[in-house]
């Protein structure tokens, strides 16, 4: 089950945590993979674990002439693209009050702009070949909200309502849109957290752990596979029973 | 090379699975072929490929017929 051989697949934000699994299982279940991200030597050390066939593809997503390009520099070092994994995102919490349009442009320009730029520029070629993926790494927040973060959740609950309508768009010609709304997820920020801080956190999750990258990235290899063809337009949660939505 | 029109009609007949008598040039891609925004996306790209062109999207709004199809092409190949 779950075999992606002969597959391609672009995953930006892939020297990240998250991105970085979602990689490593993409390519564990067959597939091509290109790895996008802003820091090249992280990238290099993610393509060297990957078991299977691999390109890099460097891209600042702030950059929107290098955004429309990196498709089709993708394509030229793995082939056409089956699978967009857009999980790259930044973030510049404030309170609204302290806000300025910095920070919010600049989240709403890389979270979502890139997405919407990502994926029209590869939905084309998905079109001709009567399939694809499309897969946007969202957040719990996206849903729920949370203080500190309204230009975050504004672009994460964007990328779930674009990624319904873009879904109804192209169902008919085999290609799939869903996001994966991942819950807390250990990371080195996680990690430096003091212990009742720790504890604290993990009250809310039912499951009694963070979720690791390889939790999300299950998903995503799911998302990706031909069983899950008849899944378009969902919001998959990956939060160990945080929110139940 | 063959004439516009019947390359184009062709492609028309291809993608919307309709009968290659009702593609005339008066004929509407929508009211009078069944197509859907989506499909007249396509067949906007299987001209494009067909006859190495690049139509804009603003003109691609302005293609409703046949004949706009073709009066585009011929301009611009």
């Amino acid at each position: 089950m779950f075999d992606l051989t002969g597959r391609t697949a672009l995953v930006t934000g892939a020297s990240g945590g998250i991105g970085r699994a979602i990689a490593q299982a993409l390519s564990e279940a067959g597939a091509k993979v290109a790895l996008s991200g802003t820091r090249e030597n992280v990238l290099e050390e993610v393509a060297a674990t990957l078991k299977g066939e691999s390109a890099i593809v460097p891209c600042n997503l702030s950059d929107e002439e290098a955004v429309n390009g990196l498709v089709s520099k993708t394509e030229e070092a793995i082939g056409p693209l089956d699978i967009l994994v857009a999980n790259a995102g930044i973030t510049r919490d404030k309170l609204l009050m302290q806000m300025n349009d910095d920070d919010w442009n600049d989240v709403l320009s890389v979270n979502l702009g890139s997405y919407f730029r990502l994926t029209k520029s590869c939905v084309r070629g998905m079109m001709k070949r009567r399939h694809g993926r499309i897969i946007g790494i969202t957040s719990i927040v996206g849903v729920t909200g949370n203080p500190g973060q309204t230009n975050y959740c504004a672009s994460k609950a964007g990328m779930i309502g674009f990624t319904k309508s873009l879904a109804q768009e192209v169902a008919s010609r085999g290609i799939t849109a869903n996001t994966i709304a991942p819950g807390f997820i250990a990371s080195p920020m996680t990690d430096v957290l003091p212990d009742n801080q720790k504890e604290a956190l993990l009250r809310q999750i039912p499951s009694g752990r963070l979720g690791e990258g390889a939790d999300i990235a299950a998903a995503a290899v799911y998302l990706a596979s031909n069983e899950a063809a008849y899944v378009t337009g969902q919001t998959l949660h990956v939060n160990g029973g945080m929110a139940m939505i | 090379m063959s004439d516009v029109l019947e390359r184009v009609k062709k492609i028309v007949v291809e993608n919307l699975d309709v009968d290659g008598d009702k593609v005339v040039e008066s004929a509407s891609f929508i009211d009078d072929l069944g197509a859907d925004s989506l499909d007249l996306v396509e067949l906007v790209m299987a001209f494009e490929e067909e006859f190495n062109i690049e139509i804009p999207d603003d003109v691609q709004e302005s293609i409703r017929t046949v004949g706009d199809a073709v009066t585009h092409i011929k301009a611009h190949i």
